[in-house]
């Protein structure tokens, strides 16, 4: 086990590495790369919820991502909306979704493969109405937000065209960051609480979690809500950041796919394994562009494919993640004895 | 503490449970006996709450808890073990007997506090920081058994927790079970381990074919012929006395 002094200064390096990056950092194209990796963590703690804690794999989490996206961007273009009101319309509209899948299949107690193929298919289900309800969604044309021109609008607009310029090229940065912090302290509460210890031992056994008192389904309830609100306050930022959505980027499974790669190659059921399984990801996609100067968005799939493979790889050879790597060369390294699982 | 009135329960066409009516004394360890296939684990299920009777009332504590999910029944002061132990195999025995504690303790750190003294009750403190998944056959028996107690209840169901036990293992758990007793917990069990039935309880329900064919002290039972029929088949008893009388 890693003492609580090592994980805590651990996470003060990894907060204080990314809080000072920009200073460091020079080029738009690595901030951009990091704020995309961010925007991946931010996800994949939304998706480790529920699918790392709560052992329900999920094949759909673009519905929660989806949802949140569209309503910050509809709200605002339809009704004109100030983004900070629309976000929390958003928020509730990504965790209304989620109780509403998640009171259909957990109240019919569908687990594994099958709570997987329901979220596809309420994925797929939403993918193809966004595409088809032209006058609800703008159709397969997406929304458009207005650019934000104006840097006395900056703060108002959530769009960081700031006069300074330090705040304009990091203001989005820097919003992440402070996202994927909020992301992790709620996980890791949940984690050290009463519900995060229920949530496992569902995840173990469902029926001997029910015996000794838990209740299974407000237990899987309430972590699909969360869940959904982590996932969806991403598609906030999406919005906010690239100011169009359309059905194949809110709904799509690229999306779907994004949320679970990171917590699994990272480490389920871990506060760490998302950040790290999307810096891992990101990483080995970026060193990939440089060496063979493929470039992903004209050879689409070509990423996927390296994912998967890794993805085998993980699956196969490491269970536990780069989180129970670590553990592993830490055990190695300071000589305990490997009697204690960690789990944070 | 305990009363079953006329309860059944349907399989499709098989009757499991059959008009099965029993009581259980508070502060007492009432054991229930019977054949495989007899009945005692879908009982037990329809006790706790997995299983809705088709008929007949559960009533604990002076309280129905007819049809009432597990989780309820659990935090009313009713839980059981099962008889294939479940532990949660990727937590530590701490992680998991604290996911009882939790039935009564909000905190995680009161929590996994109250599951390290439920552990030195139960002579786990060596094993607590043990995943559950490196325990042996006995220490899953005895982490199922700590990991209910934790809970608070007043009432438990131990369902065959000595299968599987070597001899001093099952003398280990008798006197568990007696201590836990002696803790103010009532015990209402299935054992088909019989010395430690005849030890151990106050007294003793026979269930063959999902319906009570006898009760009594565990003395009485042994030589019910109705019970060596049960277990022995049609005529055994007959031919039993006949040998004793021949002798």
């Amino acid at each position: 086990m890693i003492s609580p002094q090592f994980r805590y200064a651990g996470w003060l390096i990894l907060v204080l590495g990314l809080v000072t990056a920009p200073l460091l950092i020079s080029s738009g194209r690595w901030i951009e790369f990091l704020e995309l990796t961010l925007f991946a963590a931010v996800l994949g703690q939304g998706w480790n919820i529920l699918g790392g804690y709560g052992g329900q794999y999920s094949f759909g989490h673009a519905l929660f991502f989806g949802t949140g996206a569209y309503l910050q961007a509809l709200l605002q273009f339809k009704f004109g909306w100030s983004p900070w009101v629309a976000m929390w319309f958003a928020l509730g509209g990504g965790v209304l979704v989620g109780v509403f899948v998640g009171y259909l299949s957990f109240r019919y107690g569908l687990r594994g493969s099958y709570f997987a193929l329901i979220t596809l298919a309420f994925a797929e289900a939403f993918h193809v109405l966004s595409r088809s309800l032209i006058s609800v969604t703008e159709g397969g044309r997406g929304v458009s937000l207005d650019l934000n021109r104006d840097p006395d609008m900056a703060l108002a607009t959530l769009q960081f065209n700031f006069a300074a310029p330090f705040l304009k090229a990091y203001g989005y940065y820097y919003l992440i960051l402070l996202m994927l912090i909020i992301a992790c302290a709620a996980t890791w509460w949940m984690a050290n609480s009463r519900f995060g210890a229920r949530l496992v031992a569902v995840r173990e056994n469902e029926e001997a979690a029910e015996a000794i008192g838990v209740d299974a389904f407000a237990t899987k309830m309430a972590a699909i809500s969360l869940s959904a609100a982590i996932t969806s306050s991403a598609g906030i930022y999406y919005v906010q950041k690239f100011l169009f959505i359309d059905p194949g980027i809110a709904y799509g499974p690229a999306k779907s796919v994004e949320a679970l790669i990171a917590p699994i190659i990272g480490g389920l059921g871990t506060v760490l394994g998302p950040v790290i399984g999307a810096f891992f990801i990101h990483g080995v996609g970026e060193l990939a562009k440089e060496t063979t100067g493929l470039v992903w968005q004209d050879r689409p799939g070509l990423d996927l494919i390296l994912f998967g493979v890794i993805l085998v790889l993980m699956l196969a050879f490491a269970p536990r993640g780069l989180v129970g790597l670590l553990e592993r060369a830490w055990r190695k390294l300071s000589g305990t004895r490997p009697t204690e699982r960690d789990h944070a | 503490m305990l009363k079953v009135e006329g309860a059944s329960k349907w399989f499709g066409g098989l009757r499991a449970i059959d008009g099965v009516s029993l009581t259980v004394p508070e502060g007492a360890i009432v054991s229930l006996i019977g054949p495989n296939g007899a009945g005692k684990t879908t009982l037990f299920a329809v006790l706790s709450g997995f299983l809705k009777p088709d008929s007949g009332t559960v009533s604990f504590a002076g309280r129905d808890i007819t049809g009432l999910r597990p989780h309820r029944i659990c935090r009313l002061g009713l839980v059981r073990t099962f008889q294939l132990v479940r532990p949660f195999a990727g937590l530590t025995v701490r992680e998991n007997i604290a996911t009882g504690s939790h039935n009564r303790i909000r905190s995680r750190a009161a929590a996994l506090g109250h599951a390290e003294q439920i552990a030195d009750r139960i002579g786990m403190t060596a094993m607590l920081d043990l995943p559950a998944a490196a325990l042996t056959v006995a220490g899953r028996k005895r982490l199922e058994v700590a990991r209910a107690i934790a809970t608070g209840p007043r009432l438990l169901l131990l369902d065959e927790v000595m299968a599987g036990l070597n001899a001093t293992e099952v003398a280990t758990m008798v006197e568990l079970i007696r201590a836990v007793r002696d803790g103010g917990i009532t015990i209402f069990l299935i054992e088909h381990v019989m010395p430690a039935v005849m030890s151990l309880s106050d007294r003793t329900y026979v269930l063959n074919d999902g319906a009570l064919i006898a009760d009594g002290a565990p003395g009485e039972i042994a030589t019910d012929p109705r019970v060596i029929e049960a277990y022995l088949g049609h005529g055994a008893a007959a031919r039993m006395s006949e040998a004793g009388s021949h002798a």
